[in-house]
């Protein structure tokens, strides 16, 4: 059986993805540095369509894609930030760095690689039907989440105001 | 008619993501970009849930709900770390963590 289109689809994020995320840390402009992060963002979100989780898709698209980059974005204008990130870092630190980087990445392939993970196969074009996500996310039973449902929406309330509180102007007292 | 990508083209995505954002978090100087190198982080995971639940266990939602949570979770995280990262510009002028040495005494 020849390649078909979705495994063409998915190597093409693979590679946006990881040149996307290399570039977002090496790269000397903090502007592009978002950017780069809004494709991987942009990449994770089509992950989650091959798999067939298509309202993740929507989430990560939304919350990250559309939220949190603008957030990003908005703050690097409103904070004068260098032109060029290219701070002089010492020689030790790099090489620890470089090492630590490469050893664990080189470590957790190996892994990977000689865990022996069976081929299995997905069904393609099976998306997670909406229903069954609602269900799960406001039933009270086993294996559903209405607990965790509502510890985070208190949990975004009270960031809301938190982040209210700390972001505001100091009232001048007189 | 089945899609053939094992698991563990998935898994060095999210490991070459993982690590991405640990260089950078050892490497950057601007608090902003720290805070991406954050993310590049919590993505990685976030892919590994959702892909072991695809992959390993089919029938359940888990994996895929801890990715949904995980989300919320990052969203509201980077909210509270931006007001902060204002908050200090507003006073040092700076948000180089050179620059913030208030705490240290």
């Amino acid at each position: 059986m020849g390649i078909t289109l979705q495994e063409i689809a998915f190597y093409a994020v693979a590679v946006c993805i990881i040149v996307c995320s290399v570039l977002a840390v090496t790269t000397g402009k903090i502007l592009r540095a978002a950017t780069y992060l809004l494709f991987v963002l942009f990449g994770t979100g089509a992950i989650y369509g091959i798999l067939g989780y298509t309202f993740l898709s929507a989430v990560q698209l939304m919350v990250y894609a559309g939220g949190i980059v603008v957030l990003y974005v908005f703050s690097i204008l409103l904070t004068q930030s260098d032109k060029d990130m290219k701070y002089h870092i010492r020689r030790g630190k790099l090489v620890s760095v470089l090492l630590t980087t490469l050893i664990g990445a080189g470590l957790v392939l190996f892994l990977l690689v000689t865990n022996g993970f069976a081929l299995n196969l997905i069904p393609q074009g099976d998306e997670l039907p909406v229903e069954q996500i609602g269900q799960a996310l406001i039933g009270t039973d086993k294996y559903q989440f209405v607990l965790p449902f509502e510890v985070v929406s208190f949990l975004l309330l009270a960031c809301m105001i938190g982040a209210i509180l700390i972001a505001r102007k100091e009232e001048k007292k007189d | 008619m089945e899609i053939e990508i094992h698991v563990i083209h998935y898994l060095v995505i999210s490991t070459v993501m993982m690590f991405c954002g640990v260089y950078g978090f050892f490497t950057r100087k601007n608090l902003l970009a720290l805070l991406i190198s954050v993310e590049l982080m919590l993505n990685a995971t976030n892919i590994n849930f959702a892909v072991f639940n695809r992959y390993l266990f089919p029938g359940q939602l888990e994996g895929h709900f801890f990715s949904l949570f995980g989300i919320a979770i990052a969203a509201a995280e980077t909210a509270v770390a931006i007001a902060i990262i204002i908050n200090v510009y507003r006073n040092v002028k700076h948000i180089l963590t050179d620059d913030i040495t208030d705490l240290k005494g």
